[in-house]
């Protein structure tokens, strides 16, 4: 499938750069070929989703995006470096630098506050405790939850325990934050408070954000669109009128499926 | 991350979890206060058989009549020529002993004593003027006999606290006070202080006559080479380091005057006070680390507990490991967070356990009255380092596990 050049970020200047990602692992006796030769570029600043039906390699893409995985062949730069080659204590600290992660389960420790969780990826940064406490509360208040710090994850709810794993992305500065089905568990109001607070984030601190999700209305409130079907991408297309999150109402989902489409 | 940093995470988690955490550490608790109990208990028991020995007199050898490995075991009937007056003095020959320091003779019996109101059967001890001092004996009342009542054979007695009680219960001081040995009269001119029962019998319940007086008037003992025979001799060495050598001169002297031929056995015992010592220190030894063997398996049996929970826990928190892993903990990072857990697990549950030991040993003291058990500074270190070392044995297996964790499998784990 030919992608658009229209939409590919120039070469200069870009946050990711993959060619010809591929990534094969065996599931008991059979072998899954989940990348078959993914490439693109994102750039700084970039807001985008990742889109596709499951098992179509968006996980495995997303592992290997975050370090969590290397490629069996392909390249990937992050800022311009080659990661893809990297032993698993060079991986960890490019998580622990340059990349800030939000999960679909917001996976906050237990029985520990905010503040603490959104600590804990400058612990192994090695960042001063000093310096921890006060960036942890700056993070905090970006995402609107400086009233909640010291609040444990089951004092909190959903959307606001995905706000505290956003802040926690946050607070090592990274490259990019990757969220993976960051809506998924929460309903569609809060859903749409952590759309904002992540598209606030791009739109006035112009940090870098890839959504990975399965849902078109989200997607609609992005400014590019990958879709990945059997581990190659079918689409990369530009969104003409992003949606501004809050302001427009979610549409029928036929509707939505064909306005994306 | 410091290890400082990684003790923080590592207490934070176990105090998340506090009962899980304290019965983890009762089976390290049990097993350290067990140790140091019992080997405070043991020392106690070796500072008292030491101190029992003590109080029968310093660098004494003792010389019996028989010999305690005849087939016919100890307490038979002396086989050989016995121990005479002369075997004792021959022992004081400076070129021949120059090791032994001084003797006393012992002659021992039994006999029924009265003082015409009171009757009991009692040890009669015929003794030369020296050994209260050889054998630390010290009065309470009156004086011990003297060259002038062995001489004289005097008809006078010094008598141990406890015949006091049973004699003259009315009296507690009977000096002059009037009593039969048999069919003789006797006057008490010394009492004892009590020195408690020693480790072959109780000092406290006999009657000392001097020695001429017992040869010739309570136990007529003349030997078939017409020389008073008598039970032991007592023989004090120059010194404690020459024990040993006196031991060995008084072995020649008196072999010689036994007519033993090279090659023969001995017909009497040289035993030393330092070899009775040692013996019982061995035994004792061995009996205080078998205990203590048995309390480490009771340490072992904790710290397999602890690799246990700590397996248990690393199941429980994949995600938790996935989670730092993804956020940028290394494997290390990882390993020293349940590593530092189990150590810490293992050296509270330790300090906790001597306490406990600590407690243990009070009540041992308080059980035992005549036991002055001492925390054993060794046995403290010993179980507190060797508990520490449990849990970094016990916790290296779980902690690798966690840090080989795939961080995606990890997130992915339910």
């Amino acid at each position: 499938m030919e992608v658009s050049s229209s939409v590919a970020d120039s070469q200069n200047g870009a946050v990711i750069a993959v060619k010809d990602l591929t990534r094969t692992y065996l599931l008991g006796d059979v072998e899954v070929r989940a990348l078959r030769g993914v490439s693109f570029d994102l750039r700084a600043g970039a807001l985008l989703t990742v889109m596709g039906p499951s098992g179509s390699g968006k996980s495995t893409l997303m592992n290997l995006l975050g370090c969590l995985d290397t490629p069996d062949s392909g390249s990937y730069l992050l800022e311009g470096e080659d990661v893809g080659r990297l032993n698993d204590d060079q991986l960890a600290r490019i998580r622990s630098q340059r990349i800030g992660f939000v999960f679909q389960t917001f996976n906050l420790l237990a029985r520990t506050s905010a503040r603490a969780n959104c600590e804990l990826p400058m612990l192994y940064a090695g960042v001063p405790i000093d310096e921890r406490h006060e960036r942890a509360e700056r993070a905090l208040e970006m995402v609107g939850l400086a009233d909640r710090m010291d609040h444990h994850p089951n004092e909190l709810s959903g959307g606001q325990q995905q706000r505290v794993a956003i802040a926690r992305a946050l607070v090592n500065d990274p490259a990019i934050i990757l969220a993976d089905e960051p809506t998924g568990n929460l309903d569609s109001k809060s859903g749409i408070e952590v759309i904002r607070i992540l598209q606030g984030l791009n739109r006035n601190e112009g940090i870098t954000v890839l959504l990975v999700s399965h849902d078109p209305f989200i997607a609609r409130h992005t400014d590019r669109i990958i879709r990945l079907q059997d581990g190659r991408i079918v689409a990369d297309e530009r969104v003409p009128h992003p949606l501004v999150a809050g302001e427009s109402q979610r549409p029928s989902e036929l509707d939505l499926e064909e306005e994306v489409a | 991350m410091g290890i400082l940093e990684s003790a923080q995470v590592a207490l934070r988690a176990l105090a998340s979890n506090k009962l899980r955490s304290a019965l983890t550490m009762l089976g390290i608790i049990i097993g350290v206060g067990a140790v140091v109990t019992l080997m405070s208990a043991g020392n106690a028991v070796q500072d008292f058989i030491t101190d029992q020995f003590r109080s029968i007199g310093s660098n004494l050898l003792f010389v019996a009549p028989g010999t305690f490995q005849t087939q016919r075991g100890p307490g038979s009937a002396p086989s050989g020529k016995g121990l005479t007056n002369g075997d004792a003095y021959a022992l004081l020959d400076p070129f021949l002993a120059p090791d032994v320091a001084a003797i006393a003779l012992e002659l021992t019996g039994s006999d029924v004593v009265s003082n015409g109101a009171e009757e009991a059967f009692l040890s009669i001890s015929g003794v030369s003027p020296n050994f209260a001092e050889l054998r630390n004996a010290k009065l309470s009342a009156g004086r011990f006999f003297d060259i002038g009542d062995q001489v004289a054979e005097s008809r006078v007695a010094v008598i141990g606290p406890l015949v006091v009680d049973e004699l003259f219960p009315e009296n507690a001081l009977p000096i002059d006070g009037q009593i039969r040995i048999g069919e003789v009269a006797f006057r008490v001119i010394g009492t004892l202080e009590s020195r408690g029962g020693s480790a072959f019998s109780n000092d406290d319940n006999v009657v000392y006559v001097p020695l001429s007086t017992a040869q010739t008037r309570v136990f007529p003992s003349r030997g078939s080479r017409g020389d008073f025979q008598i039970s032991v001799i007592y023989v004090q060495a120059a010194s404690e380091d020459r024990a040993g050598a006196a031991a060995e001169q008084i072995e020649r002297i008196l072999r010689q005057r036994h007519e033993i031929l090279p090659g023969e056995d001995d017909d009497f015992t040289v035993i030393s006070q330092a070899e009775i010592l040692a013996s019982a220190g061995d035994v004792l030894g061995v009996i205080t680390v078998f205990l203590g063997a048995i309390a480490a398996i009771s340490l072992l049996v904790g710290g397999i507990g602890i690799m246990n929970i700590m397996l248990v826990s690393v199941t429980e928190r994949t995600r938790e490991i996935g989670l730092r892993k993804a956020l940028g903990a290394r494997k290390r990072d990882i390993r020293n967070q349940f590593l530092i857990e189990s150590v810490v697990l293992a050296v509270v549950g330790g300090t906790i356990g001597v306490v406990l030991g600590l407690l243990g040993t009070l009540v041992i003291g308080l059980l035992a009255s005549d036991l002055n058990p001492t925390l054993s500074l060794q046995a403290v270190a010993l179980a507190t380092g060797f508990s520490a070392l449990v849990g970094l044995f016990f916790g290296i297996y779980p902690a690798t596990r966690a840090a080989a964790l795939n961080p995606i499998d990890a997130l992915r784990y339910e």
